[in-house]
């Protein structure tokens, strides 16, 4: 963003004013159009397809009938929500009460600094861009803290202190993960990332050997507990908490704790994109810059949807884990794994620094073989049950 | 924790994943068990219930003969039936015929009782209103007079579908042991 603004000084459209005045208004003018323009309506219509989603494969409907197939009812929920009463407990902790959603939504959002939706479509690609998505995301947990606490509320108290611990400890395979990239690609920029690899599939980090493919694994279900979501949503288990710690928020703040958790779920997406899954690289079939950036951008869109999707579908298919068995999931099983993962990339970049393109390709191909065994597997469960086939995705 | 063990339950919690993950992929492209009731439905329900359904009292006043039997059966005094004698023509006209369906218990009793079948349960279950007064059914709006039975059967053909239908009613759904009786008799 910032080479367009200097040619924009340079050519002499803000005379007379200091340089920092014209980068202030226009990051905050850049934050108001992310906000507003992409991630209101993604988080929105994100709520509304997890919905009808998670309905379909539980056998049911969900919400169809605001506007068409149901589409617009997260702006009906949205205004729904604004129109409520903004309750604070008497007992409660009001600056801290009222803040705490804020920080949430902040964490989350700070995160768009860095996503790089094209080679040219990102607002600062900061040469620590993996790392800022690291210590930006974990500022969620200070806010749900906040919330927990300041809420005066047992169920939030305990919803707080398990995000809390959740988050802590997940940051650690998350973070190792993570680092497996960055050794690769040797740097922690987010488009040096993506310049890394290549457009075709062997050429994605993914594919690059058998440690990044499963650490890729790792840190999606790293990430999800990250974003509490199921399974391992334990801060707002309702059988347990109530709500967790959003118990006490009523109207727009509670709003705002969901719209971060559904925004979180497409940065969980673009960070797997970017990191593994080759980010914005298309074939070169084009060299018109604007042609080129749609099509990096639809492309990047859809990568990162893809994983948003499964999101929503491991959130269909997985029961709630327990608080230890959430722990032992990540201290005995993930923590050891990340490390494994960590240190076979590093041995194997001594055994290929220049990478190893036919292993690429076989692990591609075997990427291929598991996609194709559970397509086998589906079409035997659908045999399996004998039902009424409907592929129309809407009714 | 042995390493055999670690390693099993490694693979355990990839295959179960794995295998969940295509059944709930399965579901997703059959169809929704969820009836879209009460616009998105090919038929509506009323259609698809039993004959014998108890719904909303409904009473066919063409040939309703006034002889409230139903209102003298009815246990809570639901049914209201007012009848006077119009001086100049000597004949007897009904002013109200009321049904409270708020104190109705769908007993049954009255359908039973009637000689033409006339009152009966209908298949219509939807009885919300804003108001209780709303849910007392009115079946006559202007006064209207009685039906008579005629020796020999009905002549008006109209009537005389009419009067099958109630005795049809009468004898196959409105009596507790449904069709057993007709069809031994």
């Amino acid at each position: 963003m910032q080479p367009y603004i200097d040619q924009l000084i340079q050519d002499g459209y803000f005379t007379g004013m200091p340089k920092e005045i014209v980068y202030a208004v226009a990051m905050v003018l850049v934050a108001f159009i992310v906000l507003s323009v992409f991630v209101a309506p993604l988080a929105g219509v994100t709520s509304w397809l997890e919905r009808r989603v998670w309905a379909r494969m539980q056998s049911r409907v969900g919400p169809n009938r605001v506007g068409p197939q149901g589409i617009l009812q997260w702006l009906a929920d949205g205004i729904k929500n604004l129109l409520k009463e903004d309750l604070i407990p008497s007992a409660a902790d009001a600056t801290l009460f009222s803040l705490a959603p804020y920080v949430v939504f902040m964490g989350f959002l700070c995160a768009f600094v860095v996503i790089p939706f094209g080679s040219a479509l990102i607002v600062a690609d900061l040469n620590i861009g993996i790392l800022y998505i690291l210590a930006v995301t974990s500022l969620v947990v200070v806010g749900i803290l906040m919330a927990g606490w300041s809420s005066n509320n047992k169920w939030s108290l305990l919803g707080g202190m398990r995000s809390a611990a959740q988050i802590v400890s997940y940051e650690i395979p998350a973070g190792l993960s993570i680092l497996t990239i960055v050794f690769l690609a040797g740097t922690m920029s987010m488009q040096g990332i993506i310049k890394a690899q290549g457009w075709a599939p062997w050429d994605w980090f993914l594919f690059n050997n058998p440690f990044t493919f499963a650490a890729f694994f790792l840190y999606f279900t790293a990430a999800l507990a990250e974003g509490n979501r199921t399974p391992f949503d334990i801060p707002e288990a309702e059988s347990e908490l109530v709500a967790g710690y959003v118990t006490e928020y009523s109207g727009m703040r509670f709003l705002f704790f969901f719209f971060a958790e559904w925004g979180n779920l497409y940065v969980i997406g673009a960070v797997a994109t970017t990191l593994f899954l080759g980010g914005w690289q298309v074939p070169p079939v084009t060299s018109d810059p604007i042609l080129l950036g749609v099509l990096q951008f639809v492309v990047f869109f859809l990568k990162a949807y893809l994983w948003v999707f499964i999101a929503m579908w491991v959130r269909a298919t997985l029961p709630r884990v327990r608080v230890d068995q959430l722990m032992a999931l990540c201290w005995k099983y993930m923590v050891p794994l990340s490390f494994l993962c960590l240190l076979g990339t590093i041995c194997w970049m001594l055994a290929f620094p220049k990478g190893n393109q036919i292993f690429s390709v076989a692990m591609f191909v075997l990427g291929l073989l598991i996609v194709a065994y559970f397509f086998k597997r589906v079409v035997f469960q659908i045999r399996h049950a004998r039902p009424e086939l409907y592929f129309k995705p809407h009714i | 924790m042995s390493v055999t063990s670690y390693v099993k339950n490694i693979k355990d919690t990839v295959t179960s994943v794995f295998e969940g993950m295509s059944i709930t992929f399965s579901h997703l492209v059959r169809r929704p068990m969820t009836i879209q009731y009460p616009d998105k439905i090919p038929v509506p329900i009323q259609e698809t219930l039993p004959r014998r359904y108890r719904g909303i009292l409904e009473v066919d006043m063409d040939i309703c003969t006034g002889c409230l039997a139903c209102e003298r059966d009815c246990p809570i005094t639901c049914i209201t039936i007012g009848i006077e004698m119009d001086k100049e023509t000597k004949q007897r006209n009904f002013t109200h015929f009321d049904i409270d369906i708020c104190k109705c218990m769908y007993c049954g009793l009255c359908a039973e009782a009637c000689p033409t079948g006339s009152i009966r349960h209908s298949q219509e279950f939807e009885g919300a209103s804003y108001n209780p007064a709303g849910l007392v059914r009115h079946f006559v709006t202007q006064p209207a007079p009685l039906y008579k039975p005629k020796k020999g059967g009905e002549t008006d053909p109209k009537l005389a579908e009419k009067v099958d239908n109630g005795l049809k009613y009468l004898d196959e759904f409105a009596t507790p042991d449904g069709g057993a009786a007709a069809e031994e008799g």
